[in-house]
């Protein structure tokens, strides 16, 4: 099993003491797996994401990638599982404004040791770029940065992309466009997908569908 | 003794500092333009020789004494005078060409007191005449009314001494009637010696003054360029045996690994014998680091023509003279086939 | 990925050339001024140790005639000979008059080690005696070309204004055969030489001095010089600050972002921590490269300076030396790592899931607007109590610093608060726009106006130093200088002749008498005053107790100067010893600005019981018509024109000094005002791109561009005026602090302040002026920012 997650809770310090965001999780994530994360603002969907991609650590639970817990790395350890084994395409992790889009797409691939330079070239041609390589971030549309941010989660080569409402701020045909080529390439590469959405024909696109509600799967 | 070319020539060293060690120690071996050089076959005169020759490069008055206290404590001194002239005449006053630097040292088993003075010639500061024979630089002086009655004295800011000096034979000769062959090109010097001096006197120490008796061996000599220009450094001997015969042997040391060796064995009536190059024989036994240099202290030395086998030990294996240009020198004893005291100098070890 | 980690870092910097520009352009300025300070200092106390060692003094002692000038060769000999290892000196000057140069000849055989040209340099001892060439620095050898009959060889480390030369030589030169004019004793002498008074009973034998007098002299004066050198190194670090805060601050979305894609936190710490250190160095070598075109320019004013006021000869050409390279990048390094270390603290504190938005540039949140009033309030609190307090000139630099930093912390608080006030006040949408958006820029721009304020509070208080001084001295010049006619004669013959001819003819001859000794322990000079009419008339004394002049004339008390009352702590009514035997209340103090050394005055009488070997040869002459008597003696008593010396000249000559001393700080000043103008510059440049975002919505709310670049250079000067405005008091207090504070312990006196109303007002519209510049270009940016740019703020989010 590529990922399980057992008994995950994370709470948050409030003013009037810790407010659980996950009350209790537990999945698991086989490779190839694509799986839509479901539920209203606050269900703690994102949080469950972070933990999973080691952005942040649980209160207690376990996070198994590979076999491993990775609540229990240190910031070294969880740096290196992001880089090496977790793609992330997320709103707010956006592209380094000053790195042209070669580079951004090739940012963490590099990281991770494992830069393809023709591979790399064949997911901006897939994805529509490749007109595009010498360009900056803020010369780019909303749609085509979401699509360098794919290209860069992809061409680190990893087991697990984790995405946030990628197409959060594209309009209705573009997202539909960029989903689409997501969905392909991530198959291609045999990698799982968990996506974060608020849209249910975008979750019916996936393998799987989970719904958070008040931090617990139902 | 072409050692003591090299000390006299401490400021010459910094003439020719740059390829000193490619030419032969302190620039013994560089060529001597305008400066008369020695002539086989010469006649010395007396008590005129005693005096400075400024129309040769180099010249030194070198005294060393064997001595002890009323206990029988061991001591060492050395007073010497050396002249170097950068021109072949002398003049009356400042612009004198002549140089002339002392060095004085009293050595016991234990410590080692060294001075150095410089002056110019031609001011009265420094000098040598003839007869009555003085030889000075600044307090120091080593005079009397000839050269067989002289009263010695050197300071500095640790030690002095003040002794009496009393010859007991004749001057000695070496090489060839003083004709003193110091290379196998043929470098030669005008060498002369006096080993027979009893000496009394007193020493002026840290820890108060010692009445001392002894003997003293004085060593005059002049050249222009006694060594050739493979030469790199010597050692040399001046030995008294218990049976009153003495030796005066070197070894210089040339750069290809090779030695040149001369001496003059002197029997206690003082009838000299040269030592031609390769019968005097000189080998280290053991080292001493001073200073940071490996400095040989402990010698085997041999002459078989004369059935000599000795062990020669520094008193002070310590006794490194750290003056503008840097050697060893000290009292030694002797044990073997003969036993005995003498002095030893080493060059060219830094 | 430590590769791909500093390509990702340094891309900013290839993006923003400009941020890149200010932070290397703030640390050069900032090592610039510090080194090219430190620079001139070291090389004048290079110089003075050069002399130092060339002429033995202080080093050694040295045994001089008691009588007279000169010692016999022979003399020499007999020391040598007795034991004494003792070695010649002669020393002359050759040269035309006003372009002497001192020749020493020294004997290499004898000298001390180390002394002279031989000691560390490359001449060897054989070219130096067999055909002694003179040495002497390059300057030197220009003068000496073709006035001397002897090879020059230049020789660096030879002392300014000195040459050096085989003892034979000099004689020759300077047409001294067989003498010498001291004997430099070697620090070990040998055991059991016979004392001195059996050898040579003629000479006296002097201490060394521990170390030039003259280094003493000038230490308050290179202080000086260090703390502006400090003063501009801080405005720069304020720049360097600036330049970082604001990269770190937008750079924090790339470091997150890095992070998520797994970078670890330490590995991106040591890499902006490396590539900060680059810059540092950068920055450094450049700065240091500038330092020396500074240190170049200032030096030969500087050296004027030390030569007009404490006699000190320094080299007017610059040598680079090792340790400023390694003083000014280890400085700089230093200062970027101060000024740095918040930043990375921040980026290290940053959590990764934390808002990635741009914080307003080093905002002042709530309670770093607490700590920061706090420890503003401290340092004014600290200052005030050194004030009261404090002794000691470098309490003294600790009050001016405490004042300094506190005021520049107090600043954007003070601002914040008059903008508030004003937009509070403000009629009208556009201005109530106006006032609210400056208040909202204040923090980005607030190190930029401190460095500003600091600037201007240093310029201020500098320039009322200055200008206290100018007027208090030419008031003290016009007192002091009473006599018409300073005459000089040549031998004490012409002079007691001079003085009878001269008495007749004149309503008062006051001869000049001095002796130099040292008076409760400090260098000073003891005068003989015949006390007349002058005296009584023209002296105005800071303290004096009643019938002074009676007094100090039947030689039953004395003046001393206001330095030397000042230093041994000694004022009216104290006594003071003026010989072994003698001791004598003191009844005045006078004011002596300009002289650095204390000084008593004694009358006629008794200096002349005291030192009854010192006559005078110059005198001042009381008349009422001072062309005729000048005339009556050239041409009746048979003067040179060149021996008399009128008022006149003498005020022109001390005035000049004077300036000279202060074209050096005036000169700092205006580089310190350039700096913060820089600085100003840089933070709108920096700023002008962040600001697109909040213009568009003014600018879709009616406001032309036109009208938007003009409110920005509005803005400008406003924040320039009450810039100003804060600064006008805390240069005012600056200058009481230089004036009452570190004046006095510097240079012994204490000014009266004045204050110059017009500078300073030349001052503020020059700051303006600054100001309007460095606000013209990115005003002009922004003016012309194509619409697309602002629309761009609506379309997408940013």
């Amino acid at each position: 099993m590529l990922l399980q997650v057992k008994a995950l809770k994370k709470s948050y310090d409030g003013a009037e003491g810790p407010v659980p965001v996950l009350r209790g999780i537990d999945m698991s994530v086989a490779a190839g797996d694509t799986l839509a994360l479901t539920g209203e603002s606050g269900s703690g969907k994102s949080t469950l994401l972070h933990l999973i991609g080691g952005l942040d650590s649980a209160s207690s639970g376990e996070v198994l990638l590979n076999g491993q817990d990775i609540c229990q790395m240190n910031d070294a350890g969880r740096a290196e599982v992001r880089r090496k084994n977790v793609g992330i395409v997320f709103q707010q992790f956006n592209l380094i404004p000053s790195l042209d889009v070669t580079a951004n797409i090739a940012f963490q691939a590099r990281l991770a040791g494992q830069y393809d330079a023709k591979a790399a070239g064949d997911l901006a041609d897939a994805l529509g770029l490749g007109d595009h390589l010498a360009k900056y971030p803020e010369q780019l549309s909303g749609g085509q940065q979401q699509r360098v941010a794919i290209a860069r989660a992809l061409a680190a080569k990893p087991q697990l992309i984790l995405a946030d409402e990628p197409t959060g701020n594209l309009d209705e045909a573009t997202a539909s466009e960029v989903m689409a080529q997501m969905l392909q390439l991530v198959s291609a590469t045999g990698a799982a997908l968990i996506m974060v959405t608020h849209s249910p024909r975008l979750a019916d696109r996936m393998g799987r569908q989970l719904h958070l509600r008040q931090g617990v799967l139902v | 003794m072409n050692a003591r070319v090299a000390l006299f020539v401490s400021l010459l060293a910094l003439v020719t500092a740059p390829w000193a060690a490619a030419q032969g120690f302190g620039g013994l071996g560089t060529q001597a333009e305008g400066f008369a050089a020695p002539e086989r076959g010469a006649r010395l005169d007396f008590p005129k020789d005693h005096g400075a020759h400024p129309d040769y490069r180099i010249e030194w008055w070198y005294l060393t004494a064997n001595m002890t206290g009323p206990d029988g404590t061991p001591y060492g001194l050395q007073w010497t005078l050396f002249r170097s002239a950068l021109a072949p005449f002398e003049t009356q006053g400042w612009d004198s060409p002549q140089v002339w630097l002392g060095h004085a040292a009293v050595t016991t088993e234990q410590a080692h007191y060294t001075s150095e003075r410089f002056a110019r010639g031609g001011t009265g500061q420094a000098g040598v005449t003839a007869a009555p024979f003085e030889a000075w630089i600044d307090d120091w002086h080593m005079r009397g009314p000839d050269f067989d009655k002289m009263q010695l004295r050197a300071s500095g800011s640790q030690f002095s001494y003040d002794v009496a000096l009393t010859a007991q034979g004749p001057l000695v000769f070496h090489g060839d009637e003083g004709y003193s062959v110091k290379s196998e090109q043929g470098q030669a010097s005008y060498y002369y010696s006096q080993p027979f001096f009893d000496l009394e006197g007193t020493l002026t120490l840290p820890e108060g003054e010692v009445t001392v008796t002894g003997t003293a061996w004085l060593d005059r000599e002049w050249s222009s360029q006694p060594l050739a220009s493979d030469q790199t450094g010597w050692d040399w001997f001046s030995l008294s045996f218990d049976s009153g015969d003495k030796l005066m042997g070197f070894r210089l040391r040339q750069a290809d690994g090779t030695y040149f060796t001369s001496g003059t064995w002197i029997t206690a009536q003082g009838g000299t014998a040269a030592l031609p190059n390769g019968s005097f024989e000189a080998e280290p036994l053991a080292v001493t680091d001073v200073g940071g240099r490996e400095v040989p202290t402990g010698w085997q030395v041999q002459v078989p023509d004369y059935g000599l086998d000795v062990t020669v030990d520094a008193l002070n294996p310590r006794a490194w003279m750290d003056l503008s240009v840097p050697y060893w020198e000290g009292p030694v004893t002797v044990q073997g086939s003969h036993a005995g005291v003498g002095y030893l100098e080493m060059t060219g070890y830094d | 990925m430590i590769a791909t980690g500093l390509s990702a870092l340094w891309s900013y910097w290839r993006r923003n050339p400009l941020q890149l520009f200010t932070l290397i352009a703030g640390l050069a300025l900032a090592i610039a001024l510090w080194s090219g300070v430190q620079a001139v200092n070291a090389e004048a106390r290079a110089s003075y140790d050069a002399a130092a060692a060339t002429l033995g003094e202080g080093q050694y002692d040295q045994l001089l005639p008691a009588a007279g000038e000169d010692i016999p060769q022979e003399t020499f000999i007999k020391l040598r000979r007795a034991g004494w290892l003792v070695g010649p000196v002669v020393e002359g000057q050759v040269g035309p008059n006003g372009a002497q140069i001192r020749l020493v000849g020294i004997d290499p055989l004898t000298a001390p080690g180390g002394m002279g040209p031989l000691g560390g340099s490359g001449i060897q001892l054989p070219d130096f005696l067999s055909s002694p060439p003179v040495f002497a620095n390059a300057q030197t050898a220009d003068t000496l070309d073709g006035i001397i009959d002897a090879e020059i060889i230049i020789e660096p480390t030879v002392a300014p204004d000195t040459a050096i030369t085989d003892v034979f030589t000099a004689q020759r030169l300077l047409d001294a055969q067989g003498r010498f004019h001291r004997l430099i004793m070697a620090p070990e002498q040998p055991v059991g030489r016979p004392p001195l008074a059996r050898i040579a009973p003629e000479l006296t034998r002097r201490a060394a001095q521990g170390g030039a007098d003259v280094g003493r002299l000038t230490d308050s004066f290179h202080l000086n010089l260090t703390a502006f050198g400090l003063l501009s190194f801080a405005v720069g670090i304020f720049i360097v600050h600036g330049a970082i805060g604001l990269a770190f601050e937008q750079r924090r979305a790339m470091v997150r972002t890095m992070r998520a894609l797994g970078m670890p936190l330490r590995s991106l710490i040591i890499l902006m921590a490396s590539e900060l250190l680059v810059l540092a160095l950068i920055g450094g070598v450049i700065g240091v490269c500038l330092g020396y075109l500074v240190a170049a320019a200032l030096l030969p004013d500087v050296a004027a300076t030390l030569k007009g006021l404490y006699g000190a000869q320094v080299s007017g050409t610059l040598q680079l030396r090792p340790s400023w390279w390694i003083s000014g990048l280890a400085i700089s390094v230093l200062g970027t790592a101060v000024a740095a270390i918040g930043a990375l603290l921040a980026v290290a504190r940053m959590p990764l899931l934390a808002s990635a938005r741009p914080r307003a540039w080093a905002i002042a949140r709530g309670s770093m607007r607490r700590i920061q009033m706090g420890v503003s309030l401290g340092l004014l609190v600290t200052a005030g109590v050194l004030a009261y307090l404090g002794e000691g000139l470098i309490m003294g630099f600790g009050l001016l610093a405490c004042l300094l930093i506190g005021a520049a912390l107090a600043l954007p608080l003070l601002l914040n608060g008059a903008l508030g006030l004003a937009s509070h006040l403000a009629r009208g949408v556009t201005a109530q726009w106006f006032w609210a958006d400056t208040r909202q820029q204040l923090s980005g721009l607030s190190l930029a106006l401190m460095a500003l304020l600091l600037a201007m509070a240093a310029n201020i208080g500098v320039s009322t130093m200055v200008s206290s001084f100018r007027l208090t001295f030419t008031g003290f010049l016009d007192q002091r200088l009473a006599s018409e006619l300073y005459v000089s004669t040549e031998s004490e013959a012409q002079a007691r002749a001079f003085e009878e001819f001269v008495a007749p003819r004149t309503s008062e001859v006051l001869p000049l008498l001095s002796v130099d000794t040292e008076l409760a322990g400090l260098p000073a000079a003891v005068y003989g005053a015949r006390i007349g009419a002058t005296y009584r008339e023209n002296w105005g004394l800071l303290a004096q107790a009643t019938e002074v002049w009676d007094k100090v004339g039947a030689g039953e008390a004395l003046l001393v100067n206001e330095q030397l009352a000042r230093r041994a702590d000694l004022w009216v009514g104290d006594m003071l010893s003026i010989s072994t035997d003698t001791a004598l209340p003191i009844a005045g103090v006078f004011g002596d600005y300009g002289n650095p050394i204390g000084q008593a005055i004694i009358s006629q009488t008794l200096f002349a019981t005291l030192h009854p070997d010192i006559r005078a040869t110059r005198f001042g002459l009381r008349t009422d018509d001072a062309f005729a008597l000048r005339k009556t003696l050239t041409q009746e008593f048979g003067l040179p024109s060149s021996a008399i010396t009128d008022q006149a000249q003498i005020k022109a000559f001390s005035l000049d000094v004077f300036e000279r001393t202060f074209t050096v700080t005036a000169a700092l000043n205006v580089l310190t005002l350039s700096v913060a103008g820089f600085a100003i510059f840089m933070s709108l440049l920096t700023l002008a791109g962040m600001r697109v975002p909040q213009l568009a919505p003014a600018w879709a709310l009616g406001l032309t561009r036109r009208q938007l670049g003009r409110l920005e250079l509005v803005r400008a000067v406003v924040l320039a005026v009450l810039t100003a405005f804060c600064a006008l008091p805390l240069g005012l207090a600056l200058a009481w602090v230089l004036l009452a504070v570190v004046n006095v312990e510097a240079f012994g006196w204490r000014l009266p302040m004045y204050i110059f109303p017009r500078d300073y007002l030349m001052l503020g519209m020059f700051a303006l002026g600054a100001a309007v510049l460095a606000a013209a270009w990115p005003a002009r940016k922004l003016a012309r920012t194509p619409p697309a740019d602002l629309l761009k703020v609506f379309a997408n989010e940013r």
